[in-house]
């Protein structure tokens, strides 16, 4: 029998014993799920943050020049730990709103322009499409623009703060909370059935790997 | 050869045929058989057959490529506009043998020189690539480049290019018109600002979520359970952890106020610090910094599932009256969310990420969908700052449903009536928003 087979469906069963209820072996293998992966991450950290982006990016095996930017990493890191005194904690406090500064600074331009300019620039679509040999309308097309059209307005209108949701604004608030509701209904399905593609990866493991009843 | 062999032979094929046999030279009369002057004609044609079949490939007769394929042609190097200079684009026209039928050119590759230094390899491409980034460039340094056909270990290289400096710009005029909108919201939140601290009243619609948070918290007083706040499983550096934090900020003070219990495990080490700061902040505002603890706030693990795991024995062992799960998820959010609600929970949930909302809705009372999860702060706490951005934003909200109105109409009437100015029009909004941001 192959024991590390035999230990991941031993855990994988205690796991799966929380759906009966809380009990010892679940808090078993919770705590061993918690410390292993919380041990594993640790040195993960340390090697690829301490050793390789620092440590070897400040002086390099190949002997070339190290980037001394990274100093700067470094003394913010050990800032961090002045929260340990409880005199100079404060001192902590200037790594955090630097990390959180600079990510709000780097990110601004990036998702204003996908998640704001060109979802606009997306939307400007032409309500009726005509099909350019015949000249006839295509009705589906038009109709798919015209869910597009009422869809972004109507959702854009719920998100406003600025106004009470009542009188034309409320009742065009309320076709787009319905248009959001739809949305999550067809992600709630879709989303559903990836998570039971990872139910079948562990059944399939119980079964095939670890038992050998299926082929 | 045995001489018997030759013999043989000679005797089959019937041709005048010497034979070697120690010292002496023997001359044979070719044998006069009909079965013979067929083999010596049969032959004849083999060595025929089999000399056409050797010809080069690329014959009339054989239309086949050449062995060796053609190189790249019209590969240009040009300056990444608008960077710091640490950027050349190289493109090329792919080898006229690089086609899907052919299997006769497995790649590309780049080669630089800098500074007129020797040509070394960049990188390796796979066939049908036409473009390669370098981004190991400085803008002191002059390089030149060329591009080579592998076909197995032969390669065929392509003319060299031009000498390239990259260049370093300042200013970006691409994003001008982001620009121009940017200091218009900016604008507007500065306005707003000013307008709240002068005292002016400005208007937040009710957010249906936020209004329980109290009654929630007041729940959880009442009941004598602690208070579950879970900030999703993502970094300081994601928006929805630092929009998560800032309404902890405003429950925690709550709780203090309340003398109510607050349980916190979280998934990244700066998370935790920044959570116990808040808290900290939050109990010394409500005057009862004694009463703060950084038990409260526990790192349990980096590993997204493992922290699932000990969050839902939490959840079932603590028996929390509240769950608040403000941030960023991803596929724990139903195992949380589910969990939180078969013990009966009231749970207060928000994201930004659509993928996940669903699940909250569908298991918690209250879900803050996106946008309302960034507003709920300004909407808790009233401060002039807070106030001022969410209305800034509504400002960037008017302008995009206006623009895109706008947009629609232009694009219609432009290409279904093929009126010029719309399509002026339209071409003008399309340039004011296709801002490409790299």
């Amino acid at each position: 029998m192959d024991i590390s087979n035999f230990l991941a469906a031993v855990l994988t069963l205690g796991i799966f014993s929380f759906l009966y209820k809380d009990n010892p072996v679940y808090r078993a293998c919770e705590a061993i799920f918690v410390g292993v992966s919380a041990g594993y991450w640790a040195i993960v950290f340390f090697f690829d943050n301490l050793q390789k982006k620092f440590w070897e990016g400040v002086f390099p095996p190949d002997g070339s020049a190290g980037d001394h930017l990274l100093w700067f990493g470094a003394i913010l890191g050990v800032l961090m730990l002045f929260r340990l005194s409880s005199k100079i904690g404060w001192i902590a406090r200037w790594p955090l709103a630097f990390i959180v500064g600079a990510t709000a600074g780097l990110y601004m331009i990036t998702y204003f322009v996908s998640n704001a300019m060109n979802q606009v620039a997306d939307t400007m679509l032409s309500l009726i499409v005509v099909n350019d040999v015949t000249g006839s309308i295509i009705w589906t097309q038009t109709i798919g623009a015209l869910v597009v059209a009422v869809g972004v307005i109507s959702g854009l209108v719920y998100f406003f703060f600025s106004k009470e949701h009542k009188g034309v604004f409320g009742a065009t608030a309320k076709v787009g909370i319905w248009f959001l509701m739809i949305t999550f209904g067809a992600s709630f399905g879709y989303t559903v059935m990836s998570r039971m593609s990872l139910l079948i990866g562990r059944m399939s493991f119980l079964f095939r790997d670890w038992l050998g009843l299926i082929g | 050869m045995p001489p018997a062999i030759v013999n043989f032979i000679a005797g089959q094929v019937g041709v005048q045929q010497l034979v070697v046999s120690g010292t002496s030279t023997t001359a044979q009369t070719p044998p006069s058989h009909p079965r013979a002057a067929f083999l010596v004609l049969l032959i004849i044609i083999s060595f025929t057959i089999s000399a056409i079949a050797q010809e080069p490939a690329d014959t009339a007769a054989f239309d086949l490529p050449d062995e060796r394929p053609a190189p790249p042609t019209s590969v240009v190097v040009t300056d990444f506009k608008y960077d710091a200079g640490n950027r050349v684009d190289i493109t090329w026209v792919p080898s006229i043998d690089d086609q899907p039928e052919l299997t006769l050119v497995d790649g590309y590759t780049v080669y630089r020189s800098a500074n007129g230094g020797d040509y070394k390899l960049l990188d390796s491409l796979l066939p049908g690539i036409s473009m390669y980034e370098d981004e190991e460039v400085t803008p002191d340094s002059v390089y030149t480049y060329y591009v080579a056909t592998m076909s197995g270990k032969d390669t065929v290289q392509s003319v060299v290019t031009q000498e390239i400096r990259p260049e370093w710009e300042l200013v970006n005029f691409d994003l001008a018109w982001l620009f121009v909108i940017a200091v218009i919201i900016s604008g507007s939140i500065v306005w707003f600002i000013w307008r709240a601290r002068a005292g002016a009243d400005l208007f937040v619609r009710k957010i249906a979520g936020l209004d329980a948070v109290d009654e929630a918290i007041g729940r959880a007083t009442e009941m004598g359970r602690p208070i579950l706040f879970i900030p999703g499983i993502l970094d300081m550096d994601d928006v929805q952890t630092i929009a998560g934090l800032t309404i902890l900020g405003r429950v925690a003070k709550q709780i203090a106020d309340y003398d109510t219990r607050i349980r916190m495990p979280v998934s990244r080490s700066l998370v935790m610090t920044a959570a116990r700061e808040t808290i900290k902040a939050s109990y010394q505002v409500a005057g009862r910094p004694d009463a703060y603890s950084d038990d409260m706030v526990s790192y349990v693990t980096d590993e997204q599932f493992g922290y699932v795991a000990a969050v839902d024995g939490i959840m079932v062992r603590e028996k929390p009256a509240t769950i608040f799960l403000l941030g960023a998820f991803f596929a724990e959010s139903l195992i949380l969310a589910e969990t939180g609600n078969s013990i009966g929970a009231i749970q207060i949930a928000g994201t930004a990420r659509p993928a996940q909302l669903p699940f909250f809705i569908a298991a918690c009372d209250f879900t803050l969908i996106g946008e309302e999860l960034f507003a709920a702060s300004a909407y808790l706490s009233g401060e002039p700052k807070q106030l001022g951005s969410l209305k800034g934003q509504d400002v960037g909200k008017g302008i995009a449903m206006l623009a895109i109105i706008l947009g629609m109409v232009a694009v219609t009437m432009a290409t279904a009536f093929e009126i010029d100015f719309f399509q002026m029009i339209a071409d003008g909004l399309n340039q004011v928003f296709s801002t490409k941001a790299e």
